[in-house]
């Protein structure tokens, strides 16, 4: 079992240095978008992918080889949520840390939220997110906010925060509770064709509320947040888009009632996307017993092992679109040095998102791994209106490879991470991110000898 | 003496008939010894036993404190409002700082349920809870259940409802698991919106009619309705609360006659109960208060691993 952080290397960008040509040979190359599952070797020169076939082009000697023999190679990986805390809170994370989290994790491209301080609203804020994220690992896309600092009150200039940079816009850690607000936002957006990424939470019945309201909440005799409070938010939501015609992507969906409205306005021809998190559809309130486990502690909050069925229906059913982490990164202070409603909601996930996928979905046979590149990586990259997510020839080099037999523990000592709030600590994982490709660069390896 | 079979108090859930029965005749002997003249034993002489609370307690704070003293350990009061948790410093430093001076024991009190639980991570002093938020307060339900066996001279068959705001009642929580565990049949009673909207977990009958609830109760518990906490619209007024689940004789007389009524204390008097049977005969509130030192003693001595009484 490989385990220790000199099993990985992390390698630097430096973005002077033209990248090289790399041959990955003998993979199992799936790549949905054209199609493709086959043993085949993928050429990539000055970080374009020059050639895929049984072969490598004669002629063509690359300045490194990986031997790919029993691994996937798939487009790179895509997380779409994720908090890097810079501007703010750069003792938890910043944008470096945080995307070589990514490349250990396996991604090459992220997206940020913008509950940064200060909040990400406006374009000059949008520019230096996107400016600190040239020389990283991956690939880093802002998203702006919906209103200005959060506040509920007045849009954010959508025009200025896409022109320098945003994917998206996003309230995320909270709803926009006024429904004529968020009207005007979803109406507003269409101009720019991104998505509304709405956080749905009703914040009259969370109020105080630290866990899922349930028979465990009952037991620990603490306040819950009740699957309602994100029901109302999303039936509203989608009620608001089918109304403007906008585009919706529902983030972190944790219950049972919203896979069910999800479906039925899908089936309506609402044009929404929507995503989970691994630690919902894989941990449950139950957990929480009896240590009132704080590294457990997230918002929306883990929920019953009925609503983590049902998320695994949608999971498998496509209804749940794609796999985000939620990647929210706390210091041990705000986390674990602290009484459970003093801590902090929130948990790392970049670096454990694709073995508990690899785990929980593939090993237990919920998705194939077609499945997995499309919900990790064509789509959430068709979602942000990315050219990502493809092995196409003449596409970027951006590229996976995953072991999908190594086994591993989580170890959060092992992380690349600036914090260690993991809810997956001492978990046995199957399968990992053995060398992630970013724009032509061989940024991170593991499991070499 | 056998030994507990726990090393902290922090809760009833899970804690075995055989350690609440040996808790509840323990208190029975030192029921005796406040009896006495002399009412101190040695047995927990040169222990130190914080008492930790980080919400207002007048009747718990008082009666741990009692009862450390009359087992002759050395008590220490912390109290939140006046301490270095006003100038920011987190419950784990907090702690840590209190251990290094040395204690043995300590008794908190929290809003926060779990707190009990956490400390056990933050120190190697023994934990005893004196109700952490809406989730526990054993030493209040084991005072409950020695204050009915020494009325009704036993626990095993006998039905209990405890009537009001049981969606934020430690008290209900602890005496729930505790009375269970004993043999008893509880039924938790009160508006819906003072009921948990799931309460599987809890292996009591839940209802809200009242009548249901007391009509062949042995024993009827009413709970502070805690107005401090209640979030707006939870019932439309207190008059209409005390119509519906406060007792008043006329309610009693639809009661068995050998009911007995208790009360956690404080009492909203003229709301949960009305004064003529909060000091009536069927009332027993004030052996309740006496009990609790008994079995805080009984607690801190099972668990301090003192000397024999």
């Amino acid at each position: 079992m490989l385990n220790k952080k000199d099993n990985q290397k992390l390698y630097p960008v430096d973005p002077t240095v033209p990248p090289g040509s790399i041959g990955i040979l003998n993979g199992r190359v799936i790549d949905p978008v054209n199609g493709t599952d086959d043993r085949l070797c993928v050429a990539v020169d000055k970080g374009t992918i020059v050639s895929i076939a049984p072969e490598l082009p004669s002629g063509f000697t690359p300045d490194t080889t990986i031997d790919a023999a029993g691994k996937w190679v798939v487009p790179g990986l895509m997380d779409m949520h994720v908090h890097l805390r810079e501007p703010g809170r750069e003792d938890r994370e910043t944008i470096e840390t945080g995307t070589r989290a990514a490349s250990a994790g396996g991604f090459t491209a992220v997206a940020c939220m913008p509950n940064t301080n200060p909040v990400l609203d406006e374009e000059s804020k949008i520019r230096y997110v996107v400016q600190r994220g040239e020389p990283c690992t991956c690939r880093i896309y802002p998203i702006g906010s919906i209103t200005k600092g959060l506040e509920g009150k007045e849009l954010s200039p959508f025009g200025e925060m896409v022109r320098a940079g945003a994917r998206g816009v996003s309230d995320d850690g909270k709803s926009v509770i006024s429904s004529m607000l968020m009207k005007n936002a979803l109406n507003y957006s269409k101009s720019f064709d991104i998505p509304v990424i709405c956080h749905c939470e009703d914040s009259d019945l969370t109020k105080g509320a630290h866990m899922n309201e349930s028979a465990v909440s009952t037991r620990l005799g603490m306040r819950g947040i009740p699957s309602i409070s994100e029901e109302i938010m999303v039936a509203r939501d989608i009620m608001l888009a089918e109304y403007t015609g906008a585009r919706i992507h529902i983030a972190h969906v944790s219950t049972a009632g919203s896979v069910r409205i999800i479906r039925e306005a899908k089936a309506r021809g609402v044009n929404i996307t929507c995503e989970t998190c691994p630690h919902y559809f894989t941990l449950i309130d139950e957990d929480l017993i009896p240590a009132f486990d704080t590294y457990k502690k997230m918002n929306p909050p883990l929920r019953t092992a009925h609503d983590r069925d049902v998320l695994l229906e949608g999971i498998a059913d496509g209804t749940i679109d794609i796999i985000a982490s939620d990647h929210a990164p706390h210091v041990s202070e705000d986390k674990k040095d602290v009484e459970f409603e003093a801590a902090s909601f929130g948990v790392i996930g970049l670096e454990t998102s694709l073995g508990v996928v690899l785990t929980y979905l593939i090993g237990k046979k919920v998705i194939d791994p077609h499945r997995l590149v499309e919900r990790m990586s064509c789509v959430p990259n068709r979602i942000l209106g990315l050219s990502g997510g493809t092995l196409s020839r003449g596409a970027d080099a951006d590229i996976t490879v995953i072991d999908p037999d190594a086994r591993w523990k989580v170890d959060p000592n092992c992380m690349y991470s600036k914090s260690r709030n993991t809810a997956f600590d001492g978990f046995e994982l199957q399968g990992y991110a053995s060398c992630t490709i970013s724009q032509g660069r061989i940024v991170y390896e593991r499991g070499a000898a | 003496m056998m030994g507990l079979a726990i090393q902290h108090l922090l809760g009833l859930e899970g804690v075995s008939r055989d350690d609440i029965i040996q808790i509840l005749d323990t208190a029975d002997n030192f029921y005796e010894v406040l009896q006495r003249k002399i009412k101190q034993v040695p047995t927990l002489r040169g222990k130190t036993i914080v008492n930790l609370f980080y919400e207002n307690s007048t009747r718990t704070r008082i009666s741990f404190e009692l009862a450390e003293k009359r087992l002759s350990a050395s008590p220490l009061n912390f109290s939140a409002s006046t301490s270095s948790v006003k100038k920011g410093e987190t419950l784990r430093d907090t702690i840590r700082n209190i251990e290094a001076m040395k204690i043995d024991m300590v008794v908190v009190r929290h809003g926060c349920p779990g707190v009990p639980f956490f400390l056990t991570q933050c120190t190697d002093a023994v934990i005893v809870n004196a109700g952490d938020g809406a989730h526990e307060h054993p030493t209040q339900a084991l005072l409950d259940m020695m204050t009915i066996r020494q009325r009704l001279g036993k626990l095993e068959r006998l039905k209990v409802a405890i009537i009001g705001d049981v969606i934020h009642s430690r008290v209900a929580r602890s005496n729930a698991w505790g009375m269970t565990t004993m043999g008893m049949d509880v039924t938790l009673c009160g508006p819906p919106t003072l009921l948990p909207q799931h309460s599987e977990s809890l292996p009591v009958k839940i209802t809200d009619n009242i009548e249901k609830a007391v009509g062949d109760a042995h024993v009827v518990m009413l709970l502070r309705l805690q107005l401090e906490r209640q979030q707006g619209g939870m019932f439309p007024s207190i008059r209409e609360y005390r119509e519906r689940y406060g007792i008043d004789l006329e309610k009693i007389s639809a009661m068995r006659d050998d009911v007995i009524i208790m009360h956690p204390g404080p009492i909203n008097r003229g709301i949960e109960l009305s004064s003529n049977v909060a000091d009536g005969d069927k009332s027993i509130i004030l052996d309740q208060v006496t009990n609790g030192v008994a079995v805080r003693m009984a607690v801190l001595y099972l668990l301090g691993g003192g000397e024999n009484a």
